[in-house]
């Protein structure tokens, strides 16, 4: 498809790009750090990923190889528009395969298969503040995190346990950037927390109705909050997929017939795919 | 112990066309440890106020009033306080206390104060109270709700668990009967005996005559009634 | 002895309008003090002052802190004076709601000056609040409930469990007993009077409730208009009332 000549490279103006840039390298250059920036109106409604098509927009050259998951698939509804749109906008060459991707825009998974070198990965963020949960004044949170007082963040895992009996949060699990600003990695599952630090691929935060934007360099240093008699544990169901067999992946649980029959699948579409293409099977494979 | 030199009390009324009421003069008097000494003179002399000076609880306008090594007139409020807590005991007419406390831990507070544990102040406290025939089913009441004599006889138990150096007693037998005037007045020579120099206000001519080695008449002390408005010092007044 | 506090001409304006001026006194360890007045006095102004609510326009408020002794808390860091605000001082708020997150459990409550300081052993943590909460007459069964279960009078209690499980040294109070029934005013009087000398805690406690200074208080400063009229012991100050203002207050009260 060849780009629209009725709207500029990737849909944004060049000074809003140059502006979204500067938010962008500042945040690289203060990892953690959430960095206000001007969210333009986009033609999609907040929630819809708004944050993260701007930062996509930033980032987009025309020699990209673009490409966009929720919640793991390639081909939901969200993943399938944001990606046509880009390639309308754009015009960039698009992938639903990991390793073909230079920039990859994703809703609430990081892809199973190891992110390398030179490779984007944009997220799109609901609530960029790990805070909000227990403190609603945004001037508050700010001096919290230049004064780095996160206390307040093991009071949301204290109360999990008092009432679950474990950290049950299971998704946005909160993290510490290279020991110093406690950051959310959006509502990814806790199963994907590990892959954030040490990570060779960049990894970009947008969100538009909040206007934040935060980032991860490559290689930096991400923890898990948690208490010494409660460790963080990146758990998934416990099952291998249906369709290829992993036991390594972060599984969708599904739903088959009226009669309570289920089936769990491995919610990267693209790595399961790959795999059962390689000839690993699961129970479930037809 | 005690000893009050060239002593004296105004009041100044300042929301009633600041009268002045000159109250005491030039009191000096000095009570030595072991010693028991009256105040007397009519109704008015100035007798509880001369107490409550001692007390640290009226301020003096002039001169010196020193128990142990701590002049009243010149100390801080917490070096008050803690010759309040550890010196100095007083025996008032009026029960005042935090609502809903137990009568024996009441009793016990003054040794809680200067540290004594818990366990053994109620001990103390509970052979107090025995000894003054309160009931043992009171003991976990509040005293706010006892009888007159009831309450001052807690008063006099609280006034006697620690055994202060100095002492001072309000009336410590008014409305008592018989019996409980008797163990008052025994707790008075006990404390006599060990060393401590008390003054007090007797009506009761009888436990007068018993316990105290000696009587002043405050009336001496008294000048008559002024009007005048002329300036007075100022005991902690800020100069605003 | 050094004292715990030293405040010296703290003076704080709102435009023309003075909001507390001149300020001085010292506060030595285990003294309790009242601070009392009409509304508007600048009692309130003071106490946000000292305990670094507010920005005295002059003036120091200088604290013996544990590590480095004496220091101006009005000029030392932010983060410093935070840091105090968690550990060595505790402020007990009027309204429990003020002083207590309202969305988290009463363990939560109590645990997050503990958290706050790097407590990162649930257990533990959890032990500790279940401690604070007997100790301020809380059933231990309560504390998995959020504090919007409880009544005014254990929300204040709660409010102050919160404040001392790290163990302050100073304790800045704003009306601790105000809106609360009488009788319910009696026991938290009683339980700070018991924590207070178990704990060896100063206090400043801004009221104008004259029983709640004559019950609590060993010292007691009377503020009109921003000023400081008279200050002395408390039953001195109220039996024996020097300035013209404070006899006025004190014949003001109602006699039950």
């Amino acid at each position: 498809m060849t780009p629209s000549s009725e709207y500029n490279f990737a849909y944004l103006d060049e000074q809003t790009k140059r502006m979204i840039r500067r938010a962008i390298l500042k945040g690289l250059a203060i990892p953690g750090y959430q960095v206000p920036f001007a969210s333009r109106e986009m033609p999609m409604p907040y929630g819809w990923g708004t944050g993260g098509v701007q930062v996509s927009a930033a980032v987009l050259t025309p020699d990209d190889r673009f490409k966009v998951i929720d919640q793991g698939a390639d081909d939901t509804t969200n993943a399938v528009s944001i990606r046509t749109f880009f390639e309308r906008t754009a015009g960039v060459a698009i992938t639903t395969a990991t390793t073909e991707a230079t920039v990859i825009q994703t809703r609430h998974r990081i892809p199973e298969v190891p992110l390398t070198e030179g490779q984007i990965l944009v997220y799109q963020v609901p609530i960029p503040e790990p805070l909000r949960f227990l403190e609603p004044r945004e001037s508050e949170t700010r001096k919290m995190h230049s004064l780095e007082e996160y206390g307040l963040m093991h009071v949301k895992l204290y109360e999990d346990i008092s009432r679950h009996g474990h950290i049950a949060t299971s998704y946005a699990y909160p993290v510490t950037v290279e020991a110093r600003y406690v950051m959310d990695p959006s509502p990814i599952p806790k199963f994907d927390n590990p892959k954030l630090g040490d990570c060779p691929a960049i990894q970009l935060f947008g969100a538009g109705r909040e206007q934040r934007i935060y980032a991860l360099p490559p290689y930096t240093q991400v923890v898990s909050l948690d208490f010494e008699d409660h460790p963080f544990e990146a758990s998934k169901a416990d099952h291998p997929c249906g369709l290829c067999g992993a036991e390594d992946s972060y599984l969708d649980e599904v739903i088959v017939d009226d009669a309570g029959g289920r089936m769990f699948v491995c919610s990267d579409t693209d790595y399961c795919e790959g795999r059962q293409a390689a000839g690993h099977r699961g129970k479930d494979a037809a | 112990m005690i000893d009050l030199s060239n002593v004296s009390k105004t009041f100044t009324l300042h929301n009633q066309g600041s009268a002045v009421i000159e109250v005491l003069s030039d009191v000096s008097l000095t009570v030595a440890s072991g010693e028991c000494v009256a105040l007397t003179g009519a109704s008015g002399a100035g007798k509880s106020t001369l107490m409550r000076m001692i007390y640290g609880n009226y301020c003096a306008q002039s001169g010196a009033i020193r128990v142990g090594r701590v002049d009243l007139v010149q100390s801080e409020p917490r070096e008050i306080i803690r010759l309040r807590r550890e010196v100095l005991g007083y025996v008032s007419q009026f029960l005042r206390v935090v609502p809903r406390v137990p009568t024996l831990d009441v009793v016990a507070e003054p040794l809680r104060a200067v540290g004594v544990g818990s366990d053994e102040a109620r001990t103390r406290a509970k052979e107090l109270l025995t000894q003054l025939n309160i009931p043992e089913r009171l003991w976990s009441l509040s005293p706010t709700t006892f009888s007159g004599g009831e309450q001052q006889r807690v008063n006099i138990a609280r006034g006697f668990a620690h055994p202060y150096p100095a002492m001072l007693l309000d009336e410590p037998t008014a409305s008592l009967d018989a019996a409980n005037r008797e163990v008052v007045l025994s707790l008075i020579e006990a404390a006599k005996a060990r060393g401590a120099a008390i003054i007090g206000i007797f009506h009761d001519e009888a436990a007068r005559a018993r316990v105290c080695d000696r009587e002043i008449d405050v009336s001496r002390f008294t000048p008559g009634m002024s009007s005048s408005s002329e300036a007075v010092g100022h005991c902690n007044e800020s100069a605003a | 002895m050094t004292p715990l506090l030293s405040v010296q001409g703290i003076t704080k304006r709102y435009g023309a309008h003075i909001g507390c001026a001149d300020v001085s006194f010292d506060l030595y360890p285990g003294e309790v003090m009242g601070i009392v007045g009409e509304s508007g006095s600048g009692k309130s102004t003071l106490l946000n002052c000292m305990a670094g609510h507010l920005r005295p326009d002059a003036g120091s408020v200088v604290f013996d802190t544990r590590g480095h002794g004496p220091r101006d808390t009005v000029t030392m860091s932010e983060p410093e004076r935070r840091m105090l605000g968690r550990t060595d001082w505790a402020f007990v708020h009027q309204h429990a709601r003020d002083g207590l997150r309202m969305g988290v459990s009463a363990g939560g409550n109590v645990g997050e000056r503990l958290m706050a300081v790097g407590a990162r052993h649930y257990g533990d943590i959890r032990d500790k609040a279940v401690d604070w909460l007997e100790r301020v007459e809380i059933d231990a069964s309560r504390v998995d409930d959020r504090p919007t279960t409880f009544s005014g009078g254990m929300q204040q209690r709660l409010q102050i469990a919160r404040n001392l499980v790290t163990g302050p040294r100073l304790v800045f109070m704003d009306e601790p007993t105000g809106g609360l029934d009488v009788s319910v005013q009696a026991r938290l009087l009683d339980l700070l009077r018991g924590l207070v000398r178990d704990m060896g805690l100063s206090a400043i406690i801004v009221t104008h409730d004259l029983a709640v200074v004559r019950l609590l208080a060993d010292r007691l400063m009377v503020m009109k208009d921003g000023h400081v009229v008279e200050n002395g012991l408390t039953d001195q100050v109220l039996d024996d009332p020097q300035h013209a203002y404070t006899q006025l207050l004190v014949s003001s009260v109602l006699q039950v």
